[in-house]
């Protein structure tokens, strides 16, 4: 387990700074895409296929860091490793623990929006 | 185009990202910093957006589905050809094997996430001052590729025009060798030949200071005087006096020409020459031996006409004796350690060759030995000479230049020179001058010089200077003559020569009388030392006279001579015609 902070106050500040009126589309474009990325880890994971797993969770640990959710980006950079050296193996847990800490982020994030 | 550098118009930036969140951020952000962007979601649409609508700068996710960075990277630097695209990559790679592939595949940068706004920024302005600088000098070279080849294209046409007027002449002779290089004009080298209206022939040989374009210029004038004067008769000092007065009007100061002049008579067996700032003159000897020539004069163009000296020295020679003039090129000719051929190189390549070898070749050979490279590649210019025995080069005077105008047929004319002017001036160009007026004379400009040469010289130096033709008949007279020939020149008073010539029109073609009346107290014609011996060179020029002329009349003892001559149409048709074919 990582100790790293489910969501980076400051950078999801300077996004907030940065996008204006636009922070909302970006946090929605976050979310929808993200559970686009888990369903892809998934079905990665049920064909076996290591490789699109690793590119999968590389993929998403860069918008996570993005985003300004490192712990998230972390059990992503885990799973980026645990595909690329073919531990499939670990990998079905991995995705669990992503997903349950996707909701975590998902929920504090929506706070963001109200 | 200069404003370049600094123009702060927005840039347009083409970002690619498979993440739609990340694409997102940037795109704003850059929006922000004012720039215009496009976005793809992979490798293939951003290729396909670069070629449709280009960018001043690509933002590439490395990784990404259907076609990833690296392979875009490619493609896009293929596309954008000369010109410089700056293309970072964007990862969250962090081993250094990546992104070093990234830079590798292309890239000029990458950047890492979480992106940093300030760091964004600063890393675009800093490759935007780049692109700049690479579109500014891309802009000079081109510029500069440009004029270069306009400069060589303008060469080529300077120098076909340059050709026609300051072609090489009679520097095909049999007797003559030499090289140029080919574009030897542009370094500033002039070799130009000529043969003279009455037999033998003149040669130029010019180095003018400087290179390219201001050397060329200066020799079209030389060009033009020297033809032109050399082919209506003028004698070799005359033209150096035209030419030191032209140049020293024309050129800037500081640019003149080292020349040298060679007058070549095959009939007597001698050369004058002239030099002026031109390496020494070599005449290799029939047996080997050699004697140099060296300058004893300023450069054509420096001194002022009252204080040019135009007399050029007098050397005998032999069948089989050749002569040698060159410009400092060969003497400056460089071997790979920077040493000079020089003039001892020189003279150690013209010791080797006995009595049977080539001057011209030896020095050749010898260069190229020193240098290790064919002469061709410097502005090396050598001239070598050969005297020979007249009858070698028959007919090679016919070439000269002909007006298409019509002339006078039915003249007459009296042309009187007296006291001093005896000594400074010959009538003989312009005598000539007046006598090609008539087409059907022009042809035979050589026997027409040869006739008024022979009456003028032996008016003066028989009858106005009372000189003996029997001290030319050795070496020692010979300079003796000469040298009384200049004394009693100087103190030369209350005499004439008078020219009467007349031309008038017959059946069959024309016919010109040249009266020929001097104020000396005549000499005697009859004496067969002077008009039957063939070995005298006076003897020489009254068997010619009767040979051209179809008759020759001596009156009041010597001091009137008649010369009629007759030239028919047929005669100039053929010899026109000759030509033609």
């Amino acid at each position: 387990m990582t100790d790293k902070p489910h969501l980076d106050q400051e950078a999801l500040t300077e996004l907030q700074d940065v996008m204006e009126d636009e922070f909302d589309i970006l946090i929605n474009t976050y979310i929808k895409d993200s559970a686009d990325r888990i369903a892809h880890l998934r079905s990665a994971l049920a064909q076996e296929d290591a490789d699109r797993f690793s590119r999968s969770a590389h993929s998403f640990k860069g918008s996570c860091i993005n985003i300004g959710a490192p712990r998230l980006g972390e059990l992503c950079s885990e799973a980026e490793q645990a595909g690329r050296s073919n531990r499939l193996g670990e990998a079905a847990a991995m995705v669990e623990a992503i997903e349950s800490e996707f909701r975590q982020v998902e929920k504090t994030l929506r706070r963001f929006l109200e | 185009m200069d404003g370049a550098l600094s123009d702060n118009r927005p840039l347009k930036i083409l970002i690619a990202d498979d993440s739609d969140s990340d694409r997102l951020i940037l795109k704003t952000l850059l929006h922000r910093l004012g720039h215009e962007v496009e976005d793809a979601g992979n490798g293939e649409e951003a290729v396909n957006l670069f070629r449709r609508s280009g960018a001043d700068i690509v933002l590439l996710d490395a990784l990404m589905p259907v076609m990833d960075g690296m392979e875009a990277a490619y493609h896009i630097k293929a596309l954008a050809g000369e010109r410089l695209v700056p293309l970072i990559f964007m990862t969250s790679l962090s081993d250094a094997d990546a992104l070093a592939r990234c830079l590798e595949a292309g890239g000029d940068d990458f950047l890492t996430k979480p992106y940093n706004r300030v760091i964004i920024e600063a890393k675009i302005n800093a490759f935007n001052r780049m692109r700049l600088m690479h579109r500014t000098l891309s802009q000079h070279r081109d510029l500069i590729r440009d004029r270069n080849r306009q400069l060589l294209e303008e060469q080529a046409v300077a120098k076909r025009v340059f050709d026609n007027v300051a072609h090489t002449g009679c520097l095909n002779a049999p007797n003559i060798r030499y090289h140029a290089s080919p574009l030897s004009i542009f370094n500033g080298d002039v070799l130009f030949a000529c043969p003279r209206p009455a037999g033998g022939m003149q040669i130029l040989v010019g180095d003018f200071t400087g290179h390219g374009l201001p050397a060329a210029i200066g020799a079209m004038p030389v060009a033009e005087i020297f033809y032109g004067m050399t082919s209506k008769g003028f004698s070799g000092s005359d033209v150096l006096r035209e030419l030191n007065q032209k140049l020293g009007r024309i050129l800037p100061t500081g640019m003149f020409c080292c020349a040298a002049m060679i007058q070549a008579d095959f009939h007597l067996n001698q050369l004058q020459i002239w030099n002026g700032g031109l390496p020494d003159g070599v005449l290799v000897k029939r047996d080997g031996t050699f004697e140099t020539i060296p300058s004893r004069h300023l450069p054509l163009g420096v001194l002022g006409s009252g204080r040019f000296e135009a007399g050029m020295e007098v050397l005998r020679t032999d069948p089989g004796d050749t002569l040698l003039m060159m410009t400092d090129g060969v003497l400056e000719a460089e071997n790979q350690y920077g040493q000079m051929y020089g003039e001892e190189r020189l003279k150690r390549s013209l010791a080797g060759i006995g009595t049977t070898g080539s001057a011209f070749e030896a020095v050749m050979a010898g260069i190229h030995e020193f240098t290790g490279k064919q002469p061709e590649q410097d502005d090396v210019t050598l001239l070598s000479l050969e005297m020979v025995e007249e009858s070698a080069l028959e007919g090679m005077s016919d070439g000269v230049a002909q007006s298409a105008l019509e002339g006078p047929a039915e003249w007459h004319c009296v042309y009187e020179i007296k006291d001093r002017s005896l000594g400074q001036f010959s009538p003989l160009p312009l005598l000539l001058h007046i006598c090609m007026e008539v087409p059907g004379l022009r042809r035979k400009s050589g026997e027409i010089y040869t006739l008024l040469a022979e009456l003028y010289t032996n008016a003066l130096e028989h009858g106005v200077l009372g000189l003996s033709s029997d001290w030319k008949a050795t070496p020692e007279g010979f300079g003796r003559y000469y040298a009384e020939r200049e004394r009693r020149l100087q103190s030369v008073a209350e005499h004439f020569i008078r020219f009467s010539l007349t031309h008038t029109m017959t059946e069959r073609g024309g016919q010109l009388t040249i009266v020929c009346e001097d104020s000396g107290s005549g000499f005697d014609y009859l004496d067969p030392s002077t008009v039957a011996s063939d070995g005298g060179y006076s003897g020489r020029g009254l068997m010619l006279l009767r040979k051209l002329g179809h008759s020759l009349l001596f009156r009041d003892k010597g001091t009137r001579a008649e010369v009629v001559y007759d030239w028919q149409f047929s005669e100039v048709a053929a010899r026109e015609g000759g030509t033609n074919t």
